[in-house]
């Protein structure tokens, strides 16, 4: 499984931005279709992301659009673009529940025979920002074999519920551990909700930290500024590092003597333990080549 | 006390110092775009019919804009400077002077006043604070400007040595910078300087995403160099991604538990910081920058002023940049050879001069040039630079944003560079990278008029910059 630490929003509408994005450090870059784009600008965003995906596709950075929600006209051209262009990822807004998942997928399938896209590589990620989504959290989660995984949308899911934002972000821990709980249950990633106060970083270092600790496979971001913080919450220090690698080499020994279990420093070495170690290790990889093995 | 030196106006004491036709007067730009003093003497001079004069001044900023006036009326026939900015550079770009413009570096100008080659008859010196002996220093009255390094040569070697001041202690000052005793003249004026235009109030860090992203690289790149451990020496501009990296470079130090050597060259706040929070033994200054630094240099003992002369002289048994492990340059070309450019763009205008870029490259063990891959659509990486500011044997590292390129005669730092798993590429590849985003440029057209040369540092001709085409 490859990182994918930090998923930095790009507004799609910004060819500089767009340009730039695959020097800023995040693991994975999400061209924007949606809200920072004016209803105005819609179709040039596309034509844009398009010819970014083509001609100046970023390299070693995985690429994730985030399409238009499939209430409105936007969708399916959006869709299509993805299709030709050729994108790691489609992030499908307002997902509310599993019939919405299928929907999508059906448009993406419609898309992809129409333009003779035979692979299936793209991965659709869930974003789900809504009370009704956390609610339907792992049917969403479930919903069908290319969802790849889901992502918190804590801006809308506080609007909706009356909750102020806090940098504690205690207003989200509930939804934050029915998404993390959702997606382990089926087998998917977890990406957490990004920090919405821009400039504090020490706080963003908090919550990145908290989320990491909570299990998630890593965070969104609005500001590039944000990346350095969050990829160094979602990767493990060295001395977890160290453990992990003393951890499979006992394991290995335990293995190969025939014993089902060992021990390390007076710690017991079972299978939950060598998984963590295993889960530490693959954290350490380099980014993204390829984020269709899940 | 005596005041003998006091001289009621700018006009009386250059005549009173013999001032004539074709005399070399010297200036500097410590007061940057705020200067009052080189308009007021070209004024002096115009009101006592001088003419065909050489201006030496370190820089030349938008505020004195008023040269180009005189440039026309044949009071100033020539000039002779560092680094050019503004309405005055678009000016020689156009070719308003009959004479080549003489470029030198913030060590050559020096070496040059030194050994004789640029003579100076007079030096004005805009000088904040001065006692009734003729005692100066930057660091006092409502213009200052902390450190006064890069007119302390002309004051040692000029034949007349005029202060022009707007304000005058009672007392004898304690922190001298030019003695009395180099000091033939005193002129009080309402006010030599826009204080808004001397300093920054305080230069911010860029927020662009993609400096922070150079400077990350950058960074990188010291951490893997092996340079990087007790007794550094560092030098770093004042532009975004330079300035951007001298951030990661503290989180680093404290990170490591290092402690530096000295910090060299302009000075911002966030050498500042660096010295206060006792990372570095101390900050060796020709220039402050913004109004934290000037407060810095008078009050705090291990923040030294020091002349252009021993800052990066190179006929100095030594000089400072000469002990600088790392340096950080910027640069608007660099071609596959690493040479640099920073005194045109790529449409051959001037834009600006070396100032201590060819010292520092040349002195430090690490010359690292950051720059953007592409800026304004046009690739950084050239094939050849439009001019040669810095040869590229001075230059080790080119870090952008999108990769990195050690220049082939670093053998043993790319082998480090590799083990730390940067992103390494030729140079060739990093102009192949950014012309895959540009494409290729149409070739620049310039004039054959030759608008000024580039004197390296050791008084060598290495290039000269031509008139651009109207258009």
């Amino acid at each position: 499984m490859k990182r994918c630490r930090s998923m930095l929003f790009m507004p799609g509408n910004n060819p500089g931005m767009l340009a730039s994005a695959q020097s800023l450090g995040a693991d994975c870059v999400i061209f924007d279709m949606e809200d920072a784009v004016a209803q105005t600008e819609k179709d040039a965003a596309r034509i844009l992301i398009r010819h970014a995906l083509t001609y100046m596709r970023p390299q070693g950075v995985g690429v994730a659009v985030r399409i238009n929600a499939l209430d409105t006209a936007f969708w399916k051209e959006d869709i299509a673009a993805v299709v030709r262009g050729g994108a790691d990822f489609v992030l499908a807004p307002k997902t509310n529940g599993p019939d919405y998942v299928r929907e999508l997928m059906a448009g993406l399938e419609a898309a992809e025979a129409e333009h003779g896209v035979k692979d299936a590589r793209i991965v659709v990620f869930a974003l789900v920002e809504s009370a009704l989504g956390i609610e339907n959290a792992f049917a969403i989660a479930s919903a069908h074999k290319r969802l790849g995984g889901m992502l918190l949308g804590a801006e809308d899911l506080t609007a909706e519920l009356g909750a102020r934002r806090s940098a504690g972000g205690d207003e989200i821990f509930h939804a934050r551990s029915r998404i993390l709980m959702a997606c382990r249950a089926a087998g998917i990633r977890a990406i957490d909700t990004p920090f919405p106060f821009v400039t504090d970083l020490e706080a963003l270092a908090a919550d990145a930290a908290f989320a990491a600790q909570l299990g998630f496979d890593g965070k969104a971001a609005i500001s590039p500024h944000h990346i350095v913080t969050i990829n160094a919450a979602f990767s493990p220090s060295p001395e977890q590092i160290n453990w992990a690698g003393r951890v499979m080499a006992v394991a290995r020994r335990a293995a190969g003597e025939g014993k089902g279990v060992a021990s390390l420093d007076g710690m017991m070495i079972d299978l939950p333990v060598i998984k963590r170690a295993e889960r530490i290790l693959a954290m350490c990889d380099g980014p993204v080549e390829d984020f269709h093995a899940n | 006390m005596r005041t003998d030196k006091c001289i009621p106006d700018i006009a009386t004491a250059l005549r009173e110092a013999g001032v004539r036709d074709g005399m070399t007067l010297s200036f500097h730009h410590h007061l940057r775009d705020g200067d009052f003093v080189v308009n007021r003497v070209l004024d002096a001079l115009e009101t006592l019919g001088v003419e065909g004069m050489r201006i030496a001044l370190s820089s030349v900023f938008p505020v004195h804009e008023p040269l180009i006036r005189h440039i026309k009326s044949g009071l100033v026939r020539s000039l002779d400077t560092d680094y050019v900015s503004g309405p005055v550079a678009k000016a020689i770009s156009s070719g308003i002077l009959a004479q080549p413009v003489m470029f030198r570096s913030h060590g050559g100008r020096p070496r040059a006043i030194g050994e004789g080659s640029l003579h100076i008859d007079i030096a004005c010196v805009a000088a904040p604070c001065v006692d009734g002996l003729g005692n100066i220093n930057g660091s006092g009255g409502p213009s200052a400007c902390g450190s006064l390094g890069y007119i302390l040569p002309d004051a040692a070697h000029a034949g007349r040595v005029i202060a022009i001041t707007d304000f005058v202690s009672k007392e004898p000052l304690r922190s001298i910078s030019i003695p009395h005793s180099s000091v033939d003249y005193i002129v009080k004026v309402d006010t030599i300087g826009d204080p808004a235009g001397i300093v920054s109030g305080s230069i911010n860090l860029t927020r662009d995403p993609v400096a922070h992203a150079i400077a990350r690289n950058a960074q990188a790149v010291i951490r893997a160099s092996g340079l990087l451990r007790d007794g550094f020496n560092y030098q770093t501009g004042a532009g975004g991604a330079s300035l951007a990296a001298s951030q990661y470079l503290r989180e680093d130090m404290r990170r490591m538990g290092l402690h530096g050597g000295f910090l060299l060259g302009g000075i911002t706040r966030y050498m500042v910081d660096m010295l206060e929070e006792k990372l570095f033994d101390a900050i060796f200054d020709v220039q402050c920058f913004d109004l934290h630094s000037v407060r810095s240099i008078a009050e705090n003992a291990a923040h030294h002023e020091i002349s252009a002369d021993s800052y990066a002289n190179p006929g100095r048994k030594s000089c400072y940049v000469d002990f600088l492990d790392v340096v950080l340059l910027g640069a608007s070309e660099v071609d596959v050879n690493f040479n640099v450019n920073v005194h045109t763009d790529s449409n051959g205008m001037l834009i600006g001069g070396s100032g201590g870029h060819n010292d520092a490259a040349a002195g430090a063990n690490m010359t690292i040039i950051v720059a953007p891959l592409v800026r304004a659509r046009l690739p950084i990486v050239v094939e050849r630079c439009t001019t040669i500011t810095t040869p590229g044997a001075s230059v080790d590292v080119l870090v952008t944003e999108r990769g990195i390129a050690i220049n082939p005669a670093r053998a043993e730092l790319a082998a480090r560079l590799k083990e730390a798993r940067l992103p390494l590429y030729s140079i060739e590849e990093l102009r192949a990278m950014a012309l895959n985003i540009t494409g290729t440029p149409k070739k620049l057209a310039l004039s054959d008029q030759v608008v000024g040369l580039v004197e390296y540092r050791n008084g060598t001709i290495i290039d000269s910059i031509y008139a651009i085409r109207d258009s």
